[in-house]
């Protein structure tokens, strides 16, 4: 990866070790900060596992991570997951409503969402003002993706992981989500690390890459590379997910 | 009563031998393993507290108590096998319960203080700690397991160890107080407490019977609260590392 950026977070030889099992075999690499970097590769690739590592809820068996430059040991683990926010797979939802869901992250400190804010939120997601105080199990698993994006927001983070937050959204919402995140990215100069399956997703909205396989990483650069990729796995996994 | 009525009660074993026998429920063995050992346990207990109550030393009751708690313990910490320290936390609790109740009803002088009081009453509240002991970790460890993702996302959010886990806590807590309460609801309508009808059969006027059985569910329902809050508190930080990460529960 090119280091004409400051790196947001930096991986040196990191491997996550469970039960005998390599899920992440001495990763090294950097995200960039204030660009988007997407995560590329086939499920059981250790993504997710990466993702959570640099949200602080996992820790690395081996090897170090920093976020912007300081240990993430030196951070309070509350502190680091306000800074560096994220979207997980599910869509987790607390047992309420969806207002309930959008103002748990500032509950959580004590402090209180206003119903015009979440308003917001809701609208800068597409979701109109009707799903306020609609009980989460009646959402649709799109609409879900949508909440928890909207949620992920509310604590400003100036690192954002995204978990594959598009996977259950239609064409429409899907480009809406993209283009909220390049808002974010762009307005706020907050550093994006997006998995996803989606190559042109890749593509279209990130400026770089990592393509993982296997708890490696195997290739890395502007994202680009996706169109000819130099690594011969790298190139047999663009072609059967193009296929 | 007399050896050759007690023989004759014996009829209350062999009905239900006789009908697992005819419907095949395969149960024949535990019934008769279950009825030699009630007999030999409670002769045994017998046995034991007409000693300690002939001797009238304050020692012996403190062993009977420990052993109690012992008991009630090795049962209870099988539900909590994921928690690190369980033991050692159910002991402590059960310690507590004793205390506080045993305080309150010695120190006010509500009950004398002799071993024939002291010993079943112990025996009741440490019984009834130890159940809903079991009960706390059975739910608390079911709502864990089910809710794991919940709890991620809290975590994931800046949320402390104690809010992730807060919901599941609670939860477990009022169910397994819920017994408890509900049992008192309907005390004295549906079924008369095995301690009053004791008392009653055994000639005691029955107005005394029931001022017994009053103090004994006022004692449980602290007995209960303490019980469930305790392990509850004590139990959760042991699920998270320092990193408040939630620790994978063996």
């Amino acid at each position: 990866m090119t280091m004409l950026y400051e790196p947001a977070i930096h991986l040196h030889q990191v491997s996550f070790t469970v039960n005998d099992k390599n899920i992440l075999k001495s990763i090294t690499g950097s995200f960039p900060k204030g660009k988007i970097t997407t995560l590329v590769g086939p499920s059981g690739a250790g993504k997710t596992t990466l993702l959570k590592m640099c949200n602080g809820l996992l820790s690395p068996t081996e090897g170090h991570i920093a976020i912007d430059n300081q240990p993430i040991t030196n951070y309070e683990p509350t502190t680091l997951r306000k800074h560096v926010g994220i979207a997980l797979q599910a869509a987790p939802m607390i047992h309420g409503t969806v207002f309930d869901n959008l103002a748990l992250p500032l509950v959580l400190q004590g402090k209180k969402l206003t119903k015009q804010d979440a308003i917001q939120y809701l609208l800068d997601v597409g979701l109109d003002n009707s799903f306020l105080h609609r009980p989460t199990n009646e959402l649709s698993g799109g609409q879900r993706q949508k909440v928890s994006i909207a949620r992920t927001l509310i604590n400003q983070s100036s690192i954002l992981l995204l978990d594959e937050i598009t996977s259950a959204l239609d064409r429409q919402s899907v480009q809406d989500i993209e283009a909220l995140i390049t808002t974010i990215n762009k307005k706020y100069n907050v550093t994006i690390i997006w998995i996803t399956h989606n190559l042109q997703q890749a593509l279209t909205i990130g400026h770089y890459t990592w393509v993982m396989m296997g708890g490696e990483l195997i290739e890395t650069g502007e994202s680009s590379i996706l169109r000819a990729p130099s690594n011969p796995r790298v190139a047999e996994f663009v072609q059967g997910v193009n296929a | 009563m007399t050896y050759t009525s007690l023989s004759l009660t014996l009829i209350f074993v062999l009905i239900p031998l006789v009908l697992s026998k005819t419907f095949k429920l395969g149960l024949e063995k535990d019934t008769v393993i279950a009825t030699i050992r009630s007999i030999i346990q409670l002769l045994a207990v017998g046995y034991i507290l007409k000693f300690v109550f002939d001797a009238g030393s304050t020692i012996y009751i403190f062993l009977m108590v420990a052993l109690m708690i012992l008991a009630a313990t090795l049962n209870a910490r099988k539900k909590g096998k994921g928690i690190k320290g369980i033991t050692w936390k159910i002991v402590f609790t059960l310690v507590t319960v004793e205390i506080v109740t045993q305080g309150v009803l010695l120190g006010f002088g509500i009950v004398p203080t002799t071993a024939q009081y002291i010993i079943p009453i112990s025996g009741m509240l440490i019984g009834n700690s130890m159940v809903l002991s079991i009960l706390f970790l059975n739910r608390f460890t079911a709502e864990i397991t089910s809710h794991q993702n919940e709890i991620e996302l809290i975590l994931s959010l800046g949320g402390t160890p104690k809010q992730a886990i807060h919901r599941q806590l609670i939860n477990a807590i009022k169910a397994s107080m819920i017994p408890t309460i509900e049992s008192q609801k309907t005390i004295g309508l549906v079924q008369l407490p095995g301690m009053m009808s004791g008392q009653i059969i055994g000639g005691a006027d029955p107005i005394q019977a029931v001022q017994f059985q009053l103090l004994i569910i006022f004692a449980l329902l602290t007995t209960a609260t303490l019980s469930s809050i305790m392990i509850g508190f004590l139990s959760y930080p042991v699920l998270f590392n320092d990193r408040l990460q939630m620790l994978e529960m063996k």
